[in-house]
């Protein structure tokens, strides 16, 4: 990028390249860092855009420059046609973890949450807050990471914001993004949809996000070779949906408060019980270990790549078998039974041979784990 | 997991439990206490319970370091934190803990107090040396488990002189407390409750050792086994104390032979004893004020006693009129006979010490065992379509 310093300013610069006006100074990347009159909406705001985010994000919506993003929607009948939004704020503590990093955990966040509501996403906004004095070389780090997560989804970055506050007022950077999608016709997804009789499935093991965002906790800080599941899940939505129309019912993704939170959350939206089989439960045997030492239950212990899904009993296998075909679904299972109980109790069978209430979380397992 | 997944096998439980099944005899009921939290909470999460017959019962002891801190004791932290503005260091559980004024070491921070969760003593030692120009308070509480790092952190203080660092120290001591419910009332005269034997803590037999239980078994003819904290542990700690009430006997006998001795850790013992010496008397919560059941820093490290450095006065505070946890960590009562239990006192709301942390009577019981008494939250259906726009 530094090389276009003495490219004469031209209106129909070629992307990804920014438009370079002479007598600019490029942004010191590598050493420079983020100070007040980046968040002042002057120069230096306008070149920290340019060079940075929209060189990442590049795309013909980001770079009509305007307040707001002029969207094309795909065509659909007006009288079903329903727009999904949904948005979701990233503060996780440490800012870079194994296995991802805020950039494409606020991505993947937001794209899940359209999805889970059974449509397909289209586009992202994105909103910075960043500390003064936060290096630019990590504020690039995190929105290439951004980029390519979005471009791996195909779910552009179509507007977006920085703001700027004062060092000690923020943590580093955190970063709000809000996401439009359809829904395909036909498609009804709902928390209150879960009937008694319905399966439970689980798209793969849990507690991995939690565990590798732990594993770099400074007051903690222990080695596994355990990575985030941070993923964009709305292909494996497509699939499910596909094997089966009108057979999925539910769709959620347990992050915070893990997967024992999430189906309290079903159970009690729905007005029903679930009777789980622990003994199903995916947990791969590091996060076992990790939660055992840390006196964690890996059942409520945060995910970023995984779902849930109630589905009508007759159709779980099919959907079952549509996401084991899929990468993101490979491990997944049935891990019990939606029943009926006025008390909405999510009850488990222990591995163990006894049963037991699986409850919300109660006050803070983990702070600050997205 | 390997070593942990043989303690936690579902066939050989069901095997243990039909042992006890067959042995406990069925026009007798056998009721036994389990001391520490880390049982109950072993018990409530496996559903241990529902492998043992109707007529062998639980009684959850006080064996929750939280559960029995006082009120007045978490007042001193916060006034600490608020007034004195100490950066006070505490294990998670303590966070959460009643005190006086609708407070909480939790509410405390969120008033503006530095009160810092840490995993070890020696961590709070780091954000003492960390910040030099500010006075950090250790709050150390717990049982003789947790006794010996606190020793060490204080010792280490005084050799490398931080100087601005304290401990307020609330460790207590087990035996104390197990003679002091076979000494209560409701015990010994009245048979209220009726104990036909303990399971012996896990983690606290490491450090005394088994011998130190020999009194109660022969004083008080109980006998007592000690077990780990897996649930098979558990469950073959109930099949011994089965066959001591058969056989009429009141021995002391180790299940966790994997790691405990009859002497214990004799290092830790004597780096505790360096370090602290006991009080004459100490409140808990439930139980009251029971005498020599509780350390206090020794006079050699009183530079170090946060109590001494701050000057503070322990003012003992009234629990909640309508909290029964007092009848509950005595076996008196289950969570279940208290009037506020799971509709006032919640793990959201705690009214009383047992329902904050997860190795509490109460909190065990709501969030792992409600299910098989009443509907807590009758109507939360309505709730949410009145909540919804």
């Amino acid at each position: 990028m530094r090389t276009d310093i003495e490219q004469p300013a031209s209106g129909e610069a070629p992307a990804p390249r920014p438009v370079k006006k002479n007598y600019i100074r490029p942004l010191d990347i590598k050493h420079g860092r983020i100070d007040m009159s980046h968040g002042a909406g002057g120069k230096a705001a306008a070149q920290l855009i340019e060079e940075l985010f929209l060189a990442a994000f590049d795309n013909p919506f980001l770079r009509q420059g305007d307040d707001g993003a002029v969207l094309a929607l795909p065509a659909f009948d007006p009288a079903q046609g329903r727009l999904v939004m949904a948005t979701d704020g990233h503060v996780i503590s440490p800012l870079f973890f194994p296995g991802g990093d805020i950039g494409c955990l606020s991505v993947h966040g937001t794209v899940n949450d359209v999805a889970m509501c059974g449509a397909k996403p289209l586009y992202l906004s994105a909103s910075f807050i960043i500390e003064e004095g936060f290096p630019l070389i990590d504020l690039q780090r995190i929105v290439k990471s951004m980029a390519a997560a979005s471009r791996e989804a195909g779910v552009p970055v179509v507007t977006g914001d920085t703001k700027v506050v004062e060092q000690g007022k923020g943590d580093g950077v955190f970063i709000s993004t809000t996401g439009v999608g359809v829904l395909p016709p036909g498609v009804q997804i709902s928390g209150r949809n879960a009937r008694p009789g319905d399966v439970v499935l689980l798209s793969g093991s849990i507690g991995d996000h939690g565990v590798a965002v732990l594993s770099k906790r400074e007051s903690l800080a222990f080695e596994t070779t355990i990575e985030s599941d941070t993923a964009a899940l709305h292909t494996l939505v497509a699939a499910m949906l596909a094997a089966a129309p009108g057979a999925v019912r539910v769709l959620r993704d347990p992050t915070r408060g893990g997967l024992a939170t999430t189906l309290n959350e079903v159970a009690r939206q729905s007005g029903v019980g679930m009777l789980l089989q622990e003994a199903a439960i995916p947990v791969k045997p590091q996060v076992d270990a990790a939660c055992e030492l840390l006196g964690l239950d890996p059942l409520y212990v945060a995910n970023e790549g995984k779902l849930i899904a109630v589905v009508a009993p007759e159709f779980a296998d099919a959907v079952l078998a549509a996401m084991r075909a899929h990468p993101l679904g490979c491990d997944a299972a049935r891990i019990g039974e939606v029943t009926a109980d006025p008390h909405h109790f999510v009850q488990m069978a222990t591995r163990f041979g006894g049963r037991r209430v699986v409850d919300w979380l109660s006050g803070e397992q983990l702070p600050r784990i997205c | 997991m390997k070593y942990i997944d043989e303690f936690r096998d579902g066939d050989l439980a069901r095997q243990i439990g039909a042992r006890i099944a067959a042995e406990a005899h069925p026009d007798r009921s056998y009721s036994f206490m389990e001391f520490c939290g880390g049982h109950t909470h072993a018990i409530s999460r496996y559903g241990v319970l529902e492998l043992l017959p109707p007529n062998v019962r639980m009684i959850h002891g006080p064996g929750c370091p939280v559960c029995v801190l006082p009120i007045g004791r978490i007042d001193l932290a916060i006034r600490l934190a608020l007034e004195r503005g100490a950066i006070v260091c505490t294990y998670g559980d303590t966070m959460r803990v009643p005190a006086s004024d609708s407070l909480s070491l939790i509410k405390a921070k969120a008033r503006g107090g530095d009160i810092r969760m840490v995993y070890s003593a020696a961590d709070a030692m780091a954000i003492a040396r960390a910040n030099p120009q500010r006075e950090v308070v250790f709050f150390a509480i717990g049982f003789e488990t947790t006794t010996p790092p606190t020793a060490l952190a204080i010792r280490d203080a005084a050799r490398e002189g931080l100087a601005n660092f304290s401990v307020l120290c609330c460790h207590v001591l087990t035996p104390s407390a197990i003679t002091h419910i076979l000494e209560s009332p409701e015990v010994r005269q009245l048979g209220t409750v009726p104990i036909d034997g303990f399971i012996g803590p896990a983690h606290v037999s490491i450090v005394i050792g088994s011998a130190p239980y020999d009194h109660f078994a022969e004083e008080y003819r109980k006998p007592v086994v000690i077990a780990g904290f897996e649930p098979l542990d558990v469950m073959q700690a109930i099949l011994m104390l089965v066959r001591q009430v058969n056989e009429s006997r009141a021995h002391v006998e180790n299940e966790f032979t994997r790691a405990v001795t009859p002497e214990g850790n004799l290092k830790a013992q004597a780096l505790v004893s360096e370090v602290f010496e006991l009080r004459p008397s100490f409140e808990w919560r439930g139980l009251g004020e029971v005498p020599y059941s509780a350390l206090k820093i020794r006079e050699t490290f009183a530079a170090f006693d946060a109590e001494r450095r701050f000057d503070l006065n322990y003012t003992p505070v009234a629990d909640n009129k309508a909290c029964e946890c007092g009848a509950i960590l005595r076996g008196v009562k289950k969570p279940t006979d208290c009037k506020i239990f799971g509709t006032v006192c919640t793990p959201e709301n705690p009214v009383g010490s047992c329902m904050v942390s997860s190795e509490g009577a109460c909190a065990a019981h709501y969030t792992y065992g409600r299910f098989r008494d009443i509907p807590i939250v009758a109507t939360t259906a309505t709730v949410i379509e009145e909540a919804a726009p």
